[in-house]
């Protein structure tokens, strides 16, 4: 009978079998929110680089992180990319993605994308080719190896050339760009992979005020449909393109709310304004 | 537009050189093979048989180099052991013709080979069997190397071992693989490796047609293997590989599992290589383990490193002369060639990173500017 049981179990009609459930199956946001970090903890040599660390970000939300140089952002985004493996602490992607057993590749088809600090492109291919590659398709090997453009995706590459201004610049080796411009393709990499979540590090370090002022504009244009998670240390780009605005300080959550709120907070202006205030107060 | 893009995108310049390469490998190869065919041996434009073994020698060579240029030129792996996957096929081919022989051996045994008897072994070691059969000697000639090259780099490429790591566990692998094949227990004839080759597929292989046939078959192959690879390299799977190459992590944050990519990429190396083994073997007419040796190897870098890495042709062509510069060189100064050869390679390293490949682009680059100036002036 028991065997008879098992079997039933077995066979249930209501159930799929593990390996055969699809393995991308939707983020699920009911909650509205995208991104769950909690209890984060991570250390090096006995450095506490995250301390127990919570973090949650809505779908559609652009979110600022600050903080001075150690307080964990790099970090925190090199776990949540599945670059570095934590010590304890879950990360969350939608309700139903567990981030921490997944690799960066999963991760990254998963629909999170990352800018790092420092541009990094494909110097020795095309501009074009290195939105080719980071076009949202099957890339696994075999597929990658039959597969060719379609008209669309030709089509959404040219959007996305026009929208970071490299059209001119599409059969150019992306080494001979200037950093600026560097910078503007990686982005533009991020675009055309479609991603639900956004990481960036740092996008307009060496980027002069006119391209920064583009940058901003572009970064809060994506917020709404995609959820942006910015690293900047310059406050007067945070202070352009901020609605919420996240405090970091050794490896856990200051403070958190607008730019006004994290102006006036009085541990903020302790630790990570403190010199600046305090020189205000001289002056 | 979107059609013109598309052509670019598909079809820019990455297989400029793959037309002529193989018209003029091929011509060359029936040239060759014609005039030592039906031209009388006084005529002088008659090639001796030494030369076209010597011609085919070459071009399982510059399989080889294409081999080792697909892995470290192109995906930025430098193997140091493809001599292990080369000989490899070798033997495997050599497990055949020494079947082959049959009865003719000294011994007169008609299914264990001379060294064997001579062993005093009683039965075909049970790796052996099979290998009378053509087909499946080919098919292991293939299997066993790309085997290798499977579990190593799957071993290796998701432990994420990279760069010198790399190169000296691969070293390592052709090392062990070198004294292991030493030894007599193993069953593939020890220091002597495998030789007295009488005949492939029932064609004597002393025959001057015979080996006209190797040289024919083995120029066809490497066309082969060249539009092929070209094909692999010019579609979006080579430009991954180039990506993997310029920055791994960046490929990995984008999306690509890049081990596997690095897993596949080196076990259709390895299956070259392993080609490039079966045809060597019946053409020069022994296999021992001095195949598996280090030096081999290294030297094999050094063919790429001179033609060019990172362009086929180059590959091929760096293979060519280095190997008709040591046919020179031994005959005169047998001694000095591993100096010349170092002394290459330094050079070539300090004055010429791209290899005369590099050269050659640096001077059409130059003749060009040249000509824009006097047509501007």
């Amino acid at each position: 009978m028991s065997t008879l049981d098992s079997t039933r179990e077995f066979f249930r009609r209501d159930q799929v079998w593990p390996f055969l459930a699809p393995e991308q199956a939707a983020v699920n946001v009911d909650n509205q929110v995208i991104l769950y970090v909690e209890g984060l903890n991570l250390s090096f040599d006995g450095f506490k680089a995250l301390n127990n660390l919570n973090l949650y970000v809505n779908d559609g939300e652009l979110r600022c992180l600050i903080g001075a140089n150690g307080a964990g952002k790099t970090t925190l985004m090199d776990v949540i990319t599945g670059k570095t493996q934590c010590d304890s602490g879950t990360v969350f992607f939608g309700q139903n993605h567990n981030l921490l057993n997944k690799d960066e590749a999963e991760i990254a088809q998963l629909g999170i994308g990352r800018k790092f600090q420092k541009p990094t492109v494909f110097e020795e291919q095309t501009v074009f080719d290195n939105l080719e590659l980071s076009l949202k398709t099957d890339k696994r090997v075999l597929p990658t190896l039959f597969s060719r453009l379609t008209p669309t995706q030709i089509d959404h590459i040219d959007e996305v050339l026009k929208t970071i201004g490299l059209a001119k610049h599409r059969f150019m080796l992306a080494g001979a760009l200037s950093h600026g411009q560097k910078q503007w393709l990686e982005i533009g990499m991020l675009l055309v992979a479609e991603p639900r979540l956004l990481l960036i590090d740092e996008p307009v370090a060496g980027m002069t005020a006119q391209e920064t002022e583009r940058t901003a504009e572009l970064l809060t244009s994506l917020a709404g449909e995609r959820t942006v998670i910015v690293v900047e240390h310059d406050m007067e780009f945070v202070r352009s393109i901020a609605r919420t605005v996240t405090v970091l300080h050794q490896g856990s959550v200051l403070a958190e709310g607008t730019m006004d709120q994290i102006q006036s907070n009085k541990d903020v202006i302790e630790v990570y304004l403190g010199e600046e205030a305090a020189a205000g107060e001289q002056a | 537009m979107t059609r013109l893009t598309a052509w670019f995108s598909e079809g820019r310049s990455t297989g400029k050189h793959t037309l002529p390469f193989v018209v003029i490998l091929l011509s060359v190869t029936i040239l060759a093979s014609a005039a030592n065919l039906f031209l009388p041996a006084d005529s002088i434009f008659y090639v001796s048989t030494y030369t076209i073994t010597l011609l085919g020698k070459y071009l399982c060579y510059a399989m080889l180099a294409l081999a080792v240029d697909i892995i470290w030129g192109y995906c930025g792996i430098l193997s140091l052991g493809h001599g292990a996957f080369f000989a490899l096929g070798g033997y495997a081919m050599g497990m055949y013709l020494m079947r082959q022989i049959g009865d003719r051996g000294v011994y007169g045994n008609p299914l264990l080979p001379d060294f064997m008897v001579f062993l005093d072994w009683k039965e075909l070691p049970w790796f052996w069997l099979g290998m009378d059969q053509f087909w499946f000697a080919m098919l292991m000639a293939v299997l066993v190397p790309g085997l290798l090259a499977f579990v190593f780099g799957w071993l290796a490429f998701r432990s994420r071992v990279t760069g010198v790591y790399l190169s000296i566990m691969t070293q390592a692998l052709t090392y062990a693989l070198l004294l292991a094949f030493f030894r007599n227990e193993m069953g593939f004839g020890g220091n002597n490796g495998l030789t007295d080759f009488k005949e492939i597929l029932g064609f004597n292989l002393q025959a001057d047609s015979t080996r006209v046939a190797l040289f024919l078959i083995t120029a066809i192959l490497l066309a082969v293997i060249f539009v092929v690879s070209q094909k692999i390299l010019s579609s979006r799977l080579g430009k991954v590989v180039l990506a993997i190459r310029d920055s791994e992590s960046r490929s990995r944050f984008i999306g690509y599992r890049t081990d596997r990519y690095k897993v596949w990429l080196f076990v259709y190396s390895a299956v070259i290589a392993g080609i490039a083994g079966a045809l060597y073997v019946p053409q020069v007419g022994i296999i021992n383990p001095g195949e598996f040796s280090p030096i081999n190897s290294i030297e094999m870098v050094i063919w790429v490193a001179v033609g060019g890495r990172g362009t086929l042709i180059g590959a091929v062509i760096g293979a060519l002369l280095v190997n008709y510069a040591k046919t020179r060189f031994t005959a005169i100064m047998p001694d000095a060639w591993l100096f010349a050869l170092g002394a290459m390679f330094v050079l070539v390293t300090l004055y010429l990173p791209k290899g005369l490949m590099g050269l050659y682009g640096q001077l059409k680059a130059k003749r060009n500017t040249v000509m824009n100036k006097e047509s501007q002036a």
